[in-house]
Formats: C-alpha cells, structure tokens, sequence
C-alpha cells in the first residue's frame, strides 16, 4: 500500500451529502479486471453530460480546481455499494484526502486499504473550508498525519482523529495480509476448535 | 453472568486473536464471491504467490453481468465477458465451487446463500457486496467488504474488526394490512435516515418482526446497509430452523446444531448502544420519491416542499432530488406515472415475492405504456414459480418473464432504464442513474410495483381488488 506522511494541495469542494459509490464510479465502469484505470471515470455522470462532453458547471472540469487533490463534501460520504472501485477512482484521478463531516463503513475501510486518507471534521468546519475553496482559486490546504493537523495558510487549524494503527499502516504503508498471517498459528489453533462443533 | 447480544455472543466466538487496543481478528465462516469484486483480489493473490487458505469455505456465482434474456451465455460486452471468464477461471486455479451459469443452483449471491443451506445461524459471512446483510436474517454476522478485503480473506479466512456499536430496531404489533417486509425496511430507513445506523450492527427485534417469514427477514436484513449500518440481524428461531432444514448444505447432525443455534439470541437484560422503537401499526405501503432510500412517502402521501425542511442541507438535498426525479412538491405519490417495472433483486425476488406479485396481477393487464419486467432471483426460485404456475399468469398478465440475475437493480447487465424513464423498482437503491443513467427509481414492495404495472402510476395496495382464481 502506498504510503501516505505528509500532503499539501488544492482542494476542490463538492457540497453534497450522502454521495454514494454509484456517483463515484458508475457501475458501467466496475466491469474491468485491473485495480487502475478508474481515474478518467471518476464521477462519470457528474462530470460528462449524455453526449461524452465534459460539464462546464461540475467542480472537477473548472480550471481554478484543474490538479485538485484533496476532496471537501458533505456528510455521509461513500455511502451505498461495496466497490472499491470508488477509492480507485479517487486515488487514480489524483486525490490523496478527502474531508467530509462523516464516511460510510465500508467506504472507509476501502480508502485505508488504499492509502487515501479521510478525514472527519465537524459540520462547521466543512462549511469553512467548502466555503474558502468556493470563494478563493487554488485554495490549498497542508495535512500532516504526522501531527494529525489540516491547516490552510491563513487562519484554519483543525485536528483531526484516527486510530493508531490505521496511522502507522498509512505511515508506514504496510501490508495487512502480511501482518495477518503472522497469525497464522492462531488461525490453525481456532479452525482446530471449529472441527470440535461436529455438524 | 454478563449478559449479551446476540451480536455480542457471535463476535466472541469469531475471536481469533485481540490486539491490546481492541482490534480483532475475526475469523470468517464463509465467503461468497461473485464476479464483479473479485478479480483484483486472485490477481493481487497471484502477485504474492499465496493460495486461498480454505476454498471450502468459498463459494463463488456469476450475478452481477449475466444477461436475463434466454441465451446467457452470449455474452455482449465483451469486458463483461472478460470478467466472467476471469472468475471462472479464478475459481478452477483455486478450487473454489462456483455455480455457473448455466448451473441448476445459479443465482443472485444473497439469494442462493439461504436457499442452498451455505446460511447458518451464528456464522460470520462476508462478500464483496454490500447487501450481505441480508444473511443476517438467519442470525448470522453478515457484512459486505471491499475487493481489498476479499483478497485478504481468501488468503487468511480472517479479517481485522473494530468492535461496531449495537443498535436494536424493536418493531412491536402486528404489520398492517398491505405493509410489507419492504415497507418495515422502508418505514424504518425513512425514520433513522441513510445514515441513521452508521458504525452499528443491528438486530431487528419484536413481534412484528418474529412474525415475518425467513424471506420477509432477509427483505429486511438486506436493506440494513441503506440506513448505514455494517449489518443488520434477527436471532434465529424455529422458523429459521424449518427454513435451513433439509437444504443441500445444512448441517448434517442437524439437531446438535440447532441446539447450539437455540443459544443464539440475546439475553434479556442485555444492553444496546441505542434503540429504536416503533409499532407495526405506524408503517404503511411506501414509495420512494428521491435519491436515496430515506427519501420516502407513505402512499397516501405526497412529494415533499423543500421549503419544509428541517435545515439549509436537508433543503438543498431535496430540491435537487426532485429535480432529478422531476417530480413537483405537493404531487400525490398515488399520481406518480410510471414507464417501467422491475420485480427483482437480492430484496424482493424470491418465491413468496413473486407469490404476492403473481396474487395481485391475476386477471389483470399491464398498463399498454408500461414496460415490466420480472427477474427471480434465482434458478431455483425460476423453477419453483414456474412449478406453480406463475410464470403463465406473469405472462399472462404481459410481464416478461426473464432468466436469474441481478438485472436492473444496478444495470451491469443489458437491463437498463433510459435517460428520463421512471421505474417502480422493487430493489434496494434509488441513487441517480443506479438502473441507467438519467433513470429515475421509486422503490417499493413486489405488491405494489406490480400495482403500478397494472395501473401505469402508483396505486395503494389496500385497496386493491383482487380477482380470485378461475377453477380449472
């Protein structure tokens, strides 16, 4: 897994709640059998109109968030489907973090699997920061997972939480598997208690 | 003793081993795979020379892309086609049993799971999909999980777990007259909201809920992940016992095993994080009128104002669902006119779906605008319907009548909806462009999309007049 430290770009803002896997990755593009590829296809409906000509009025095809790598929405955020096509997507396109109020389990979980961080702020400070990236070009922000800050050059600080080892894995970029089956005799241990149900 | 939810009791059973801040490794009972979310995850194996530590306990189907036309196997896409290949592929290279397509047993994942017997009490199950939940109706720990996931329970049987909240949803009296399992799920999610159960389990509890059938509880279970929550559950009882009994896969010391099922439930003091309390008699038929699943109305209702809403986001959500939608505030859900009906999905396209499908459109004629469609949810389930004669009276009534999948409810397959079309849809998401792009999905209970067939918009299954059925 890549490895995330350190972060500081530009942030596109998407002021929107419950924005589910479908609008993420539509499901026409989950037919394919690679982990990369996903990014032109990032928020496909959003970003192209019917005839495949980019939206002028979405976000992503505006020139002032054109090279955006951190995400800024509304509550609830990957909510709906399982694909992990969606943080794909999002990693492929550019993105390194996104920042919403809140993240759907399953989504979450996918994003550490990937190395794209999230992170959880208050309603309050989301309304900031959507606002600054909406009214100031090439607002960017600095996240540090080292000291587990967001902060932008003028006034905005916020820390932020997450779980130690979830840091030390994107710290590190460390391998889940990996570290797993250094359990594997406690694997072997439980599957030999599951033989003794006998059914 | 401490006393213990039922979530509780399967957790702890599960532990393989506990980290000192709470993680756990949680061992994993059985893993279903289909053809979408997998490939990544054998290639990822491939690249890290591992093999599947137990491929027994893998089961594998092709659902997602299959066509529901008669010949599935003429594949169009040929991505699609790529992605069954690898699957089937993948599966002989690891020796895991997969149900083909052209299996007897072939079938929508969370429907061929029960029905086969693969679905115990006290299991953990997983898949890459998140409507795993659904198997939490037998009292099962089920939980969808990402590709990134499945590699590592192929490789592991195991998964790292943060102990979730627990939430009970207590669903006291009797279901009403035309309220159905979907209606509970509906009524609920319109309650608590698409987020309203997030970092939770939930185990759905009280009379109305012990009185559902094994597929009225996995209607509800399925829908879990559409409030947010990791999984939903219902402690196992005798009807779960009759369901699992005699099915190909059940256990074989049957009556040992029930006796250790019987200890699944929770314990009468045992304390949930939050609850959630409602009488049976509060829900009713319901349709949704958004873009998500919380955006809901009971049938007597109407289209909500934006102007109404409880905040400056709730507006704006509003606003621009019903844009999408193109539906006006203040309409009537009942005037609401429809293009096209699905009766499928992992929600509602089991047998006692299409049972109630199949009472309702007896002698009646679909709408001549309407398109409808109606996809089992398996080959068995295909075959049972016809054994009674559904089929006939489907046809009969002008639905086509179309071969196992997940169809429409996501269109990874040819079953689609046209940019503005409206679809009364019997499954578990009504996200914008989820059947098609520039789709427009209301979900409802099978009863009710059939009505909507008949009537070209939507009407109140409580009224209906139902024709009996002539005598041979």
């Amino acid at each position: 897994m890549r490895a995330f430290r350190e972060h500081t770009g530009v942030v596109a803002p998407l002021n929107r709640s419950d924005l589910d896997t479908d609008q993420i990755i539509p499901k026409q593009f989950l037919k394919r059998i690679e982990r990369t590829g996903y990014g032109e296809f990032l928020f496909y409906d959003w970003r192209y109109a019917g005839d495949g000509k980019p939206r002028p009025e979405f976000v992503l095809n505006q020139p002032a968030y054109s090279g955006a790598s951190i995400l800024v929405a509304g509550k609830n955020f990957g909510c709906g489907s399982s694909r992990e096509h969606a943080a794909w997507a999002l990693n492929d396109y550019g993105f390194r973090v996104v920042i919403a109020p809140s993240f759907a389990d399953i989504f979450a979980t996918n994003a550490r699997n990937n190395g794209l961080l999230l992170i959880a702020l208050p309603e309050r400070q989301i309304a900031t920061l959507l606002d600054r990236a909406q009214q100031s070009e090439g607002y960017t922000l600095h996240v540090s997972l080292l000291d587990k800050t967001v902060r932008d050059n003028k006034d905005f600080s916020a820390e932020f939480e997450i779980d130690d080892f979830r840091r030390t894995c994107l710290l590190e970029g460390l391998d889940e598997i990996g570290l797993t089956l250094k359990h594997e005799s406690e694997i072997a241990a439980y599957e030999s208690r599951l033989v003794s149900r006998g059914w | 003793m401490l006393s213990k939810t039922l979530f509780q009791k399967l957790w702890e059973q599960h532990v393989v081993h506990q980290d000192a801040d709470g993680r756990t490794l949680l061992y994993i009972d059985l893993h279903l795979v289909h053809e979408v979310t997998s490939p990544q995850a054998f290639e990822g194996l491939r690249l890290a020379g591992l093999r599947v530590r137990r491929p027994d306990l893998a089961v594998a189907t092709i659902d997602h892309n299959v066509p529901t036309t008669p010949n599935r196997n003429l594949i169009s896409d040929p991505i699609a086609a790529q992605q069954i290949e690898t699957l089937r592929r993948n599966c002989q290279e690891f020796g895991i049993r997969l149900f083909d397509i052209g299996s007897a047993e072939q079938g929508i994942v969370h429907v061929i799971g029960p029905e086969l017997g693969l679905t115990q009490p006290g299991m953990t199950i997983v898949c890459g999909d998140s409507h795993t939940s659904t198997h939490g109706a037998f009292g099962a720990l089920a939980f969808g999980i990402g590709t990134s996931e499945v590699e590592h329970v192929l490789a592991s049987q195991c998964l790292w777990q943060k102990k979730p909240k627990t939430m009970q949803i207590v669903v006291d009296g009797k279901l009403p007259l035309g309220a159905t399992a979907k209606d509970v799920a509906l009524g609920i999610i319109g309650r608590i909201g698409t987020d309203g159960a997030t970092g939770h389990v939930i185990e759905y509890r009280g009379a109305a809920i012990r009185s559902l059938s094994m597929e009225g509880r996995m209607t509800v279970c399925n829908m879990s992940i559409e409030a947010g929550a990791r999984a939903g559950m219902i402690a196992p009882d005798e009807t779960t016992f009759q369901y699992v009994r005699g099915r190909r896969f059940a256990p074989r010391d049957f009556d040992k095993a029930v006796e250790h099922w019987q200890t699944l439930r929770s314990d009468d003091d045992a304390r949930f994080d939050s609850t959630v309390r409602l009488h049976a008699d509060e829900l009713e038929p319901y349709v949704t009128w958004g873009t998500n699943p919380g955006m809901v109305a009971p049938i007597s209702g109407r289209v909500p104002d934006p102007n109404a809403a409880a905040s400056e986001g709730e507006r704006a959500a509003t606003a621009r669902a019903l844009e999408y939608m193109n539906l006006k505030p203040g309409t009537a859900i009942a005037e609401i006119p429809v293009d096209r009906v699905f009766i499928g999905s992992c929600t509602n396209a089991r047998i006692e779906d299409l049972r109630a499908t199949a009472e309702l459109v007896r002698g009646y004629h679909v709408h001549p605008r309407v398109h409808a469609m109606i996809v089992p949810g398996s080959q068995q389930v295909k075959r049972a319907a016809e054994s009674e004669g559904l089929d006939r009276i489907f046809r009969a009534a002008g639905f086509e009548w179309r071969e196992s999948g997940c169809s429409m409810c996501l269109g990874m397959n040819p079953d689609i909806l046209q940019p503005g079309e409206r679809c009364a849809s019997t499954s578990n998401r009504n996200f914008e462009g989820r059947q098609g792009r520039g789709g427009r999905t209301h979900l409802v209970s099978p009863p009710m999309a059939a009505g909507a067939a008949i009537a070209g918009h939507f009407i109140d299954v409580r009224k209906w007049k139902y024709k009996e059925a002539q005598s041979a």
